[in-house]
């Protein structure tokens, strides 16, 4: 019984802090709000017995992925600037249309995933498991994911090494100071 | 800790919100870092409804699923990131509307 209320606990506070996280204006809010989201997932995660997965969301979304925005948004240096002009393009009548849309679509959806029945899990599947099927009947997909890893590492260094050599450090300290 | 209270369709319900959420959030927003943002939403919850399934099967291909989904998502916001600074430098916005034309 207790599993089920802190999935009811953890369900809402991915909820609320994900809508918050979309609609800050300042990045790093929005980003300190997702990374509670993450973390809330992660404990859904672990409470449908998936703990090593859980920890990977933690390791990898919550650490890695994140500290990445982290430093890109700091590298940009928006400031107070970058929260006024987000406000005033968050009007109502730029809102109020893709709401309704989702809500039709989430319509649908909910009618769809309502004849699911039966609990979610009936026991822990572990790493054990989780490892001798990806290195066996799933290690093509593991060649794959690398290879995309590798191509997104060399698109990632090729588009920011131009960003840094262009860049020489008088000019950055001259955009600092203009911001 | 085994989730054999919990149903099923109130953990496929918390995804698509969470899908919704992140769709609605990559329609409204125009800052490209939130437009990103709101693709790790949505990638997310496509991951929970994964591991959701596989776990209603008791197998672990939904948890490589996920791994494969993390593993996009992390390319994906390293090549997105890299183009959000090379758009900072050209034209000093974050704007999407900034990039609608396509001469180079």
């Amino acid at each position: 019984m207790l599993e089920i209320i802190l999935f009811y606990i953890a369900a809402t506070v991915a909820l609320v802090s994900t809508i918050l996280a979309m609609t800050r204006a300042n990045a790093i809010h929005a980003l300190i709000y997702l990374i509670v989201s993450l973390l809330a997932v992660a404990v859904i995660f672990y409470l449908i017995g998936a703990p090593f997965v859980a920890a990977l969301e933690i390791v990898i979304y919550a650490g890695a992925i994140m500290v990445l925005f982290v430093f890109v948004i700091m590298m940009l240096n928006l400031g107070a600037k970058g929260d006024a002009r987000e406000k005033t393009w968050m009007r109502p009548s730029v809102w109020v249309g893709p709401a309704l849309l989702t809500i039709v679509l989430f319509a649908e959806l909910l009618y769809v995933i309502s004849s699911a029945e039966g609990p979610v899990s009936t026991g822990v599947v572990g790493a054990k498991q989780v490892g001798l099927s990806l290195f066996g009947p799933y290690v093509l997909a593991v060649e794959i994911a690398s290879m995309l890893l590798l191509a997104g590492l060399v698109g990632s260094f090729h588009l920011g090494r131009r960003y840094l050599d262009r860049a020489p450090s008088s000019e950055l300290g001259h955009q600092q100071e203009g911001e | 800790m085994e989730g054999l209270n919990i149903p099923l369709n109130h953990i496929l319900l918390i995804a698509s919100l969470l899908f919704v959420i992140g769709m609605l959030g990559l329609m409204i927003r125009r800052n490209i870092i939130f437009i990103l943002m709101s693709l790790e939403v949505m990638l997310n919850s496509a991951a929970l409804a994964f591991v959701a399934a596989g776990a209603h099967w008791g197998q672990p291909d939904g948890q490589i699923v996920f791994m494969l989904i993390l593993s996009i998502a992390a390319a994906e916001v390293a090549v997105g990131l890299s183009l959000v600074l090379q758009v900072q430098r050209r034209f000093r916005s974050l704007d999407m509307d900034s990039l609608d034309w396509m001469r180079g």
